[in-house]
């Protein structure tokens, strides 16, 4: 799957790139997507639930889907580990 | 210290003179590069907690313990080395030399954001590539330590090759590693014994991994994640709850600049008002008295009577600028922006134009696609700048009553109406703008949002400072020799009987025919021609040239309600929200995209639009029976 198919609260992992357009594989790696990072979409936008912010390690990101569509993703289970850095959950269960 | 063991990096100005140490800070945007800068160097550029505040490189200068001399550079942030936009241009080209008359600086101080260690590691492998020594400062360690991270600084220094420094730019305490550090750093670099890796090129992907390999040893969390950002996240990116709160907080800016300056405003125009009155007795009748009376105190002091309205104003912009809320807003507004072929990002450069456009269209940089900022540059004089408040308090002070509406202020919701008209009209604009001169694809959205945080205090008062003094000095530097013009051109020749048959008047009437016809008359059309050089210079011209025609003065606006109509006030407010006669704005759209094209061009649209709106109000009033 991709990253604009991403639910919200459900916790996954970036395997690759798949876009054409070599500068936008740039332009995510140089912000800090990468091959085996942890991701979590935190919020979207009203129209068309468009942008959409995500929780990328300790960082948060907005981008438009369009642009999300290029990272492509594995679903993964909840942490066991508590303290882990995408874990954190929902604050209003903490 | 040893100059000759470096002939080729710098200029000796005498043999005997210590060389200079240039160094420059490279990282990410919002890392606080400009918060270390300051506070090394006791400049007060602007801060704030937003991606993209520094889009221009500055120099400024300490001195280390040992007496070296340090010239430091404040870069625009950058996450990499391919320069998408116009800002990371500039700082890559600062890091290699390209900017013109400026050398390369001898070594880089990377900064990065402690907390945000795990995600752009990678960016300290890049900047080895430059091939210049490089040392990693890493900064907000107290927020890094606060959100439970824990860093092992020796093992990742091991790991990087690289020296690593804590910091906490903000407090002396917290720099103090830094610069013991770059006291003995100094003579190595300039010596050349610093020890250089220009490791070879290698692609990001590879870079990223080795980083995400270092900090999955060097680096632990013991605590979840910071939960107080997402806390305030829940109801502020909420889809719709957001953009309500979004229209709650520009709205409840108007409101308390209108419901709380009252009482000051009153003060310093009583304040004038008695001046005015010790120089007329005090003075004896004559020219002297009327220069001072009438040109500087009328003009000057009609404009600064609004600094407390000013100074409300930005004391809420700065805070938002200071929270880490602006990027939140340009995240709600990045589809609205979307549908007229803008990106989110562009929000931020259009919301700087608030204060002004200048730093508006200098901040446009960020914006990737050259057409983009083109069409950012384009409409952001539309956004209501600070300039043109004295004239929207003045009139909307004069001719609309202040009553209430419900619980809010009638005058408030007109000023807000005016600002939102503002926006709207960019917006128009924007969108025929792509659909013709600037037509193809808009560029991404990609945007960091910031942790909330308490803005410091010191620096926020400073920041209110700032732009106090910036809208007093305006007072002084064009305000007043214009008021001085304006008195002169309107008092002279001194056989004239009325306003026509002075200066002013005559050059007035060269411009009345063409502004007869959307309702100005003839002290309009002469306050418009000074008010070229600042907009709010229309109102202290005013101010001039009713105050020559009468001798009791009891405020302009007291003096406008008699004589201007209803609709001749309102057909001048809406073409302040256009106000196509700023010549610095010009300049600096001359500036930013080096050619006349574009600046001829937004004056002559501003200008058309400017005219059609005010003559529609004013035909519209008349006909309503205003």
């Amino acid at each position: 799957m991709t990253l604009d198919q991403l639910k919200r609260k459900t916790p996954a992992k970036i395997t690759g790139f798949s876009c054409e357009n070599k500068a936008l594989e740039t332009r995510l790696r140089e912000i800090g997507f990468a091959e085996g990072d942890n991701i979590e979409a935190l919020h979207f936008g009203l129209f068309n639930r468009n942008p959409i912010s995500v929780r990328l390690n300790g960082a948060i990101i907005a981008l438009r889907r369009s642009d999300a569509s290029a990272i492509t993703l594995e679903l993964i289970e909840r942490s066991a580990n508590p303290i882990d850095i995408n874990m954190a959950r929902d604050s209003r269960v903490a | 210290m040893d100059i000759t063991s470096t002939p080729e990096s710098g200029v000796v100005t005498s043999i005997f003179a210590e060389k200079t140490l240039r160094l420059a800070l490279l990282g990410a945007p919002n890392c606080g590069k400009t918060s270390l800068f300051n506070a090394l160097t006791g400049g007060r550029a602007k801060i704030a907690n937003y991606p993209g505040v520094t889009v221009e490189y500055r120099i400024g200068h300490f001195e280390l313990p040992s007496g070296q001399d340090v010239e430091l550079l404040d870069l625009p942030g950058v996450y990499g080395d391919c320069g998408h936009s116009m800002d990371e241009r500039v700082a890559l080209d600062a890091v290699r030399g390209n900017l013109e008359g400026q050398r390369a600086p001898d070594a880089l101080l990377v900064v990065m954001d402690a907390s945000n260690i795990s995600t752009h590691l990678h960016n300290v492998l890049q900047a080895k590539q430059h091939g210049l020594p490089i040392i990693l400062v890493l900064n907000m360690m107290d927020m890094a330590a606060r959100d439970g991270m824990t860093i092992d600084i020796a093992a990742l220094e091991e790991s990087l090759g690289v020296s690593v420094i804590s910091c906490v730019a903000v407090r002396a305490s917290g720099r103090s590693q830094l610069i013991e550090f770059l006291n003995g750093w100094a003579s190595e670099v300039l010596s050349g014994r610093a020890p250089i890796e220009a490791p070879q090129k290698e692609e990001l992907k590879s870079l990223q991994a080795q980083a995400r390999a270092i900090t999955a040893t060097t680096v632990k969390r013991v605590k979840k994640v910071e939960t107080f950002t997402q806390r305030i996240d829940q109801f502020v990116m909420n889809p719709v709850l957001g953009l309500v709160i979004l229209l709650g907080i520009l709205f409840l800016m108007f409101q308390a600049v209108y419901s709380w300056s009252a009482p000051m405003i009153e003060g310093i125009e009583a304040g004038f008002g008695w001046l005015q009155g010790l120089v007329e007795t005090v003075l004896p009748e004559g020219w002297i008295r009327s220069l001072i009376s009438s040109g500087i105190i009328a003009g000057v002091g009609s404009v600064i009577v609004f600094l407390p309205q000013i100074v409300i104003l930005f004391a809420f912009i700065l805070l938002l600028e200071a929270s880490g809320y602006m990027a939140r807003a340009a995240f709600l507004v990045d589809t609205l922006m979307a549908k007229v072929g803008l990106n989110g990002r562009a929000f931020i450069p259009l919301l700087s134009s608030f204060a002004c456009a200048i730093p508006g269209i200098m901040a446009a940089r960020t914006v990737e696609q050259e057409r983009d900022r083109l069409t950012t540059i384009m409409i952001a004089p539309l956004m209501t700048c600070s300039a043109r408040w004295p004239v929207y308090f003045l009139i909307i002070g004069a001719f609309i009553p202040a009553e209430k509406v419900g619980v809010f202020s009638l005058q408030g919701l007109v000023a807000f109406g005016l600002v939102i008209s503002g926006i709207i009209f960019a917006v128009i604009m924007a969108f025929i703008f792509k659909k013709t001169l600037m037509r193809g694809e808009s560029s991404n959205l990609l945007i960091e949002l910031p942790s909330y945080k308490m803005p410091v205090f010191k620096d926020y008062l400073r920041g209110l400072w700032d732009r106090a003094a910036i809208f007093m000095s305006r007072a002084g530097r064009i305000i007043l020799p214009a008021s001085i013009l304006i008195w002169f051109l309107a008092s002279y020749p001194a056989n004239a009987t009325n306003i026509r048959e002075t200066f002013a008047g005559k050059i007035g009437s060269v411009l009345e025919p063409l502004l007869a016809p959307i309702g100005f008359n003839l002290e309009i059309s002469i306050s418009l021609i000074p008010a070229m050089a600042a907009r709010e210079v229309a109102v202290g011209s005013l101010a001039t040239i009713y105050s020559l025609g009468e001798q009791d003065v009891d405020g302009l606006g007291t003096m406008l309600q008699s004589a201007w109509s209803l609709p001749t006030a309102l057909a001048f407010l809406v073409w302040f929200v256009f106000a196509p006669q700023c010549l610095s704005t010009f300049a600096i759209i001359k500036k930013e995209t080096n050619s006349w094209k574009w600046p001829l061009f937004a004056f002559g649209y501003l200008f058309v639009l400017a005219y059609i709106a005010a003559g529609i109000t004013y035909h519209s009033a008349v006909a309503f029976g205003l």
